[in-house]
C-alpha cells in the first residue's frame, strides 16, 4: 500500500524560512548585546575586586583585624573601624527596621488613599535617591547641634538609619503588595480584623521581601562614607568604645552610644589619602573587607528570598 | 415569629430594595429583593456582569474592604432581624456569622491544620483539644478528612485544586456559620472535583443555608432548591429551581435558560 502525500501548497516554504531566519537574527543580536554588557560589567567588578585582594593580600592576617590604626603602616589594623562599623550598623538596624516596616505597613494597609498619602509616597521614593551627603548635612544640623548628640555612634547610626529608611519602606510596601488580593479576602472572610490580617498573614507572607530590603539597606549603609564624614567621625582612633555588654548586671550598657568612632570606609579613605605606598596596601585590604561584607550580606538576602519563595507559591 | 413567604419556606435572610454602587459610581445592583431560605440552596444565575457576585459579596460586607463602595437598602438576617448592611453593624460581626468560599481556591500558605483552625483562632479559641475536634469535624464535613488526616501539618499548597477548594470549604465550615456563600466555587476545577463539591454542598444544607453564584446552569439545576435569575443588576425572576428551568414565568428567563441569550 502506498501512502498518499499532499502535493499542494499554498505558501512558499522557502520564503517563510528566510523570513524566520531574518527575524531570528534580531534575537541573536539582542542576546549578544546583552551578553556583552553583562560580561563587561561583571568583568570590571571582578578585576577591581581581584586588584584590591592582590594589593591587600599581605595584610590578610589576624593582626590586621585586631590592631588599632598606627603611624607605622605595617602595624596598622582596622580594629576600631570594624568595631565602629558594627556598632553604628547595630544602631541603624534597631532604628530603621522597626520604623521602616511599621511605616510600610501603615502606608500600605491603613493609610487612606488621598492626596496626602500620594505626597508621602512620592517623597519616600524620592528620599531613596537623595545623595547621601545631604543626609549628612541634615544630621549635622539636627542630631549633632540641635539635639546635642555629638559626633557619636548614636548620631552616625541615626544618620544611616535615615538613609536606610526609604529602602526598607519601599521594599516592605512592595513585599506587601505582592500578596494576592484573594488571600487577604480569605482572611477577612473568616472574620479577621485588619490587625489580625496584618499580623497573621501580611507580615508572615512578606517577611522574605522585607528582610531582603533590610539587608540591601544595611549593605548600602556599611559602605557610606560621605554622611559619616559630614557629622564628624574621627579618622584616627586608637581606642574602642565601651563594650555594650558586660558580665555584671545589668549586662547591657549604653555608654558606647556616645563614644567617638570611625568606620571602615573612613579608615580606607584616610589610608588612601596618605602618600606612603604601605598605607595604600592597608586601604586595598580594607576595601576588600568591605566588598566581601557587602557581598556576603547580599548573598544572604538572595538565599533568604529563595527560601521564602520555595515555601510560598501563589 | 418565624418569617415565612410565598414559597412557605423559613426565611434566613432577605435583601430588601438593595442597591449597590461601586466607588466609580456604577450602579451594580438595582432594587434587588431576594430571600435566602433556611436549609435550602439558593442559586444565582445570569450572564457575566449581571451583578450576581456583587450581590453575594454584600452578604459578608466584602465590599467594605475597598473604599468608596456604597450600599443602599438592607439585608435582614433572622432571627435577630439585624440589618447587616447597617453602618453600625461591624462587618467583622457579619463575617463571623456568614462565611464565604471563593471562586479560586485560596488557602493560606500555611499547614492544612492551620488553614482550618484560623477561623477558630480569630474567635479566640485556644484550647487545642477543642480546635482538634472542630478541625476533624469540619474536614469530615468537607469530605476531606480521609485524604488528609495523616498529613495535617503539610502545606495546603501541596493539595490538588479540588482538595484545596474543599479545604477552603472546611475553613468556612469550622466556625459553624449560619449562611455559607459560594462564589462560583467550581469554575476553576475539573469535572470530578466539581461533582465532589456539588455533593458536598447538597449535604451541607441540613446544617445551614447556602447562597451560591454559578455561571453553570446545569449546576444550578442539579443542586439548588431555588434559583434567581439576574440581569443587568436587577432580579428578573426568583422561584423554585424546577419552575425556573421548566416553566419560567418571564420571557427573559426562558431565553437565558434555553441558551437563546447569554
Amino acid at each position: 500500500m502506498t501512502i498518499k502525500t499532499s502535493k499542494k501548497t499554498a505558501v512558499d516554504v522557502n520564503a517563510i524560512r528566510r523570513l524566520i531566519k531574518k527575524h531570528k537574527k534580531n534575537d541573536l543580536m539582542f542576546a549578544a548585546l546583552g551578553m556583552f554588557v553583562i560580561a563587561s560589567l561583571t568583568i570590571t567588578l571582578i578585576i577591581l575586586f581581584l586588584d584590591l585582594v592582590l594589593d591587600g593580600y599581605p595584610k590578610f592576617t589576624l593582626d590586621f583585624f585586631t590592631n588599632f590604626p598606627s603611624r607605622r603602616a605595617a602595624r596598622a589594623g582596622i580594629l576600631s573601624a570594624w568595631v565602629g562599623s558594627s556598632l553604628v550598623l547595630l544602631v541603624t538596624f534597631f532604628v530603621a527596621v522597626p520604623l521602616g516596616i511599621a511605616a510600610g505597613i501603615y502606608l500600605e494597609e491603613y493609610a487612606k488613599k488621598n492626596w496626602i498619602s500620594d505626597i508621602i509616597e512620592i517623597n519616600v521614593s524620592n528620599l531613596a535617591g537623595v545623595p547621601s551627603i545631604i543626609y549628612g548635612l541634615l544630621a549635622l544640623g539636627l542630631f549633632v547641634y540641635s539635639f546635642g548628640l555629638g559626633q557619636s555612634i548614636l548620631t552616625a547610626g541615626l544618620t544611616l538609619a535615615l538613609l536606610m529608611l526609604p529602602i526598607v519602606i519601599v521594599s516592605t510596601r512592595e513585599a506587601i503588595r505582592a500578596i494576592p488580593i484573594h488571600i487577604r479576602e480569605a482572611a477577612y472572610a473568616v472574620g479577621a480584623t485588619k490587625w489580625q490580617v496584618v499580623l497573621h498573614h501580611v507580615v508572615q507572607y512578606s517577611y522574605g521581601g522585607i528582610l531582603t530590603g533590610v539587608i540591601i539597606g544595611m549593605a548600602r549603609a556599611i559602605g557610606e562614607t560621605a554622611p559619616v564624614i559630614t557629622i564628624g567621625a574621627l579618622t584616627f582612633i586608637a581606642f574602642l568604645p565601651p563594650s555594650p555588654v558586660s558580665i555584671d548586671p545589668p549586662f547591657l550598657n549604653f555608654a558606647w552610644l556616645n563614644a567617638g568612632f570611625t568606620v571602615l570606609p573612613i579608615q580606607m579613605f584616610n589610608w588612601i589619602s596618605r602618600p606612603q605606598h604601605a598605607f595604600h596596601i592597608n586601604a586595598a585590604a580594607t576595601g576588600a573587607v568591605i566588598i566581601i561584607l557587602t557581598a556576603m550580606m547580599n548573598g544572604f538576602a538572595i538565599k533568604l528570598r529563595y527560601n521564602v519563595r520555595k515555601k510560598i507559591k501563589w | 415569629m418565624v418569617a415565612k413567604n410565598k414559597h412557605n419556606e423559613i426565611v434566613k435572610a432577605e435583601s430588601k430594595d438593595l442597591n449597590f454602587f461601586y466607588a466609580d459610581g456604577t450602579q451594580a445592583l438595582k432594587n434587588v429583593s431576594l430571600p435566602v431560605y433556611e436549609n435550602k440552596i439558593t442559586a444565582l444565575i445570569g450572564p457575566s456582569g449581571c451583578g450576581k457576585s456583587t450581590f453575594l459579596r454584600c452578604f459578608n460586607r466584602m465590599h467594605d474592604l475597598y473604599p468608596g463602595n456604597r450600599y443602599d437598602g438592607e439585608i435582614t438576617l433572622h432571627p435577630d432581624n439585624t440589618n447587616i448592611l447597617d453602618k453600625k453593624v461591624d462587618p467583622i460581626e457579619v463575617r463571623m456569622r456568614i462565611s464565604m468560599v471563593f471562586q479560586k481556591p485560596n488557602p493560606f500558605p500555611k499547614s492544612i491544620y492551620e488553614n482550618v483552625a484560623y477561623g477558630l483562632r480569630v474567635r479566640g479559641e485556644t484550647n487545642a483539644r477543642v480546635i482538634d475536634e472542630k478541625i476533624e469535624e469540619a474536614l469530615k464535613g468537607a469530605s476531606l478528612w480521609e485524604e488528609v488526616k495523616d498529613r495535617l501539618q503539610d502545606l495546603a499548597f501541596n493539595l490538588s485544586g479540588g482538595q484545596q477548594q474543599r479545604l477552603c470549604i472546611a475553613r468556612a465550615l469550622a466556625t459553624e456559620p449560619e449562611i455559607m456563600l459560594f462564589d462560583e466555587p467550581t469554575s476553576a476545577l475539573d469535572p470530578i472535583a466539581t461533582v465532589n463539591i456539588e455533593e458536598l454542598m447538597s449535604g451541607l444544607k441540613d446544617k445551614l443555608s447556602i447562597l451560591i453564584v454559578t455561571h453553570n446552569m446545569q449546576q444550578a439545576a442539579r443542586i439548588s432548591d431555588y434559583t434567581a435569575y439576574m440581569y443587568l443588576g436587577e432580579l428578573v425572576e426568583h422561584d423554585k429551581t424546577d419552575t425556573i428551568f421548566t416553566k419560567p414565568s418571564k420571557k427573559e428567563t426562558e431565553d437565558y435558560i434555553t441558551g437563546k441569550f447569554g
